[in-house]
């Protein structure tokens, strides 16, 4: 599975930014990146992926929504996604067509929710010491591997077990039970 | 083959004699746990891919907390779609408002909480049941549908840590000041995927309030689950409030069951503790906080908005008053009844604090007590994350129900012992 050269991100892309380029890092050089900070709680009176997307990240980076284009990533440091386990924070980030979170590491339920969701979420230790703002970044989710093209680098990572890909690539959990 | 509490819950639950930390399982599930916020979305998502169904309209226990009553139009669109939905399915266990609580006190206090059995509800803090000695644990709206439409759910097995609880607490330390001494031991991922297994004569005196304060903050560390094993207290609490279905299965961990680590808590040695913005691992002893001054105190939440809570808070501030804005939240109507018939109502209206209706309210930054920028709050709740309880230039500091009553009569952070 290759995340940004996959249809939907380049349809995507190409469809927002009309270049087939992108795929930047927005690097949060933190740990404990929570998801009151991902998604406010101010806002889960709603659930409609589209109008949390504008409010993405916001009590972190006021700028992060004007900023980010379709098929870019987040990286961050350790235990992104801790404390509720509202979904609204995997959905917000897919609504603002994000292709992947990759971080250092992930709390339980942000991780689950986001395989459930058939969202990528990639555990690359030391993210934040590879990857810096802006860099353009490719993933093989299968393979376990992460290129980094503008530093020139391949990071390997433990891919995620078979049977959280398939869901994944299922395009979620429920399309899967559906099947 | 070896197990904790926890392994040999999973392995009935998946059909296996024995699992062990890592396997990937599917297991049954005995009771699912639906509140406002995250349950709308699982239904509508079951709708959309034509799975409008659940497993058991008995296992199903709906309490709209988080904003409620409705604190505006979309919360109030919420509570519609549960409600028709509720009544759809006719599910059985249905709390709307009137009835409706903290998901969290409500779900023990009403009976849906036994021993040996796996529950999951849409909501990070479900770990709390873990103190009756079930697996517990919280999940998103995905696995939500999926658990209301199928009954199961996939997990992997967490490993444990095992917290060996020992003395007694000192006069004015609470439940509250041992797990967040835990929490600041081992840091907010210091349990990440793990189960955290309390066990020792620590816990033999702590009522079952006092317990689930303390699973109820697992999650604080990471942790998947929170698990105590069951004892004549367990077994009290059950006795008076299991209604239709008494029996449950008891479970112990084996003698030589594997933990990742242990740790030791000495409670005797423990202060009252306050978790320092803007993470409930730092924690700092009450003699190193002292004096920080405060705009406001809020004393609810499924942390700690039980009628011991409100027992303690009361016992401060009779007689007092409050130096700043102080909101009272019980966390469910019988304690809310319950607080009103021991007069602890009069007390909160003499010292100058404000009681609200059952809700999550403020905890979350919902509603019933939002904070200004430039604002700190102390507050019996579990995070203190930015912006949780309002603006993201607010403050909120963690603490017990004595400090946070100690600290609303002097208007800054103050060591509860003075006062009790």
């Amino acid at each position: 599975m290759q995340i940004r050269s996959t249809e939907k991100f380049c349809e995507l892309q190409t469809r927002q930014n009309g270049r087939l380029d992108m795929g930047k890092s927005h690097v949060y050089k933190r740990d404990n990146i929570n998801t009151d900070e991902i998604i406010p709680a101010r806002y889960l009176n709603m659930d409609a992926e589209e109008e949390l997307a504008r409010h993405c990240m916001e009590d972190i980076d006021t700028e992060f929504v004007a900023k980010v284009a379709a098929g870019d990533f987040i990286v961050a440091g350790e235990d992104f996604g801790c404390g509720s386990s509202r979904e609204h924070a995997v959905w917000a980030i897919r609504g603002a067509k994000v292709a992947a979170v990759i971080a250092g590491s992930f709390a339980r339920i942000f991780y689950r929710n986001a395989i459930n969701c058939g969202f990528l979420v990639v555990e690359l230790p030391g993210a934040v010491q590879k990857i810096s703002n802006g860099d353009e970044l490719e993933i093989d989710a299968r393979g376990g591997k992460l290129k980094n093209v503008t530093r020139k680098e391949v990071y390997e990572f433990t891919p995620l077990p078979d049977f959280a890909l398939e869901i994944i690539e299922a395009g979620g959990l429920l399309k899967k039970i559906a099947e | 083959m070896a197990m904790t509490i926890t392994e040999k819950i999973l392995a009935v639950h998946s059909g296996n004699e024995s699992v062990k930390a890592g396997q990937l399982i599917n297991a049954d599930i005995d009771v699912v746990m639906c509140h406002d916020v995250t349950t709308p979305a699982a239904i509508s998502m079951l709708a959309e891919r034509g799975l409008d169904r659940v497993f058991d309209s008995e296992k199903i226990v709906v309490t709209p907390d988080h904003f409620q009553p409705a604190k505006d139009i979309k919360s109030a669109e919420l509570h519609k779609r549960l409600d028709d939905w509720c009544k759809k399915h006719k599910i059985k266990h249905y709390y709307p408002l009137g009835k409706a609580g903290v998901c969290h006190a409500l779900l023990p206090e009403q009976g849906h909480v036994r021993p040996g059995e796996v529950i999951v509800g849409g909501d990070s803090h479900t770990c709390t049941y873990g103190a009756f000695g079930a697996f517990s644990t919280g999940v998103g709206s995905t696995d939500l549908a999926a658990a209301i439409a199928t009954g199961q759910l996939w997990f992997r097995v967490p490993s444990s840590i095992k917290f060996e609880l020992s003395g007694k607490l000192s006069p004015a330390v609470y439940s509250k000041d041992i797990v967040l001494e835990v929490i600041r031991r081992i840091g907010t991922d210091g349990a990440r995927y793990m189960a955290m297994e309390f066990a020792g004569d620590g816990l033999a005196d702590l009522s079952m309030e006092a317990r689930m304060t303390i699973t109820n903050m697992a999650i604080e560390a990471g942790g998947k689950n929170g698990i105590m094993a069951v004892d004549e207290v367990t077994r009290a609490y059950l006795a008076e409030h299991l209604k239709d279905k008494a029996d449950f299965t008891v479970y112990e961990s084996d003698a030589d069951a594997e933990y990742v680590r242990c740790e030791e808590i000495d409670c005797a040695a423990l202060e009252p503790m306050v978790a320092f913005p803007h993470l409930p691992s730092n924690g700092k002893a009450i003699s190193e906080a002292a004096g920080l001054a405060m705009d406001q105190s809020y004393i609810g939440s499924c942390t700690n908005g039980r009628i011991e809570d409100l027992r303690i808070a009361a016992e401060i501030l009779k007689g007092r008053q409050v130096a700043i804005r102080t909101i009272v939240v019980p966390a469910t109507p019988e304690i809310w009844k319950q607080a009103m018939d021991e007069k602890l109502f009069d007390v909160f209206y003499d010292a100058g604090c404000v009681v609200s209706a059952p809700t999550c309210g403020a905890c979350l930054g919902g509603f019933m007590g939002i904070l200004a920028a430039g604002e700190k709050c102390v507050s019996t709740t579990n995070r203190n994350f930015v912006g949780r309880m309002g603006s993201p230039k607010s403050e909120v500091y963690l603490a017990s129900p004595a400090t946070a009553a100690a600290s609303a009569v002097e208007g800054k952070l103050t060591d509860p012992r003075k006062y009790l």
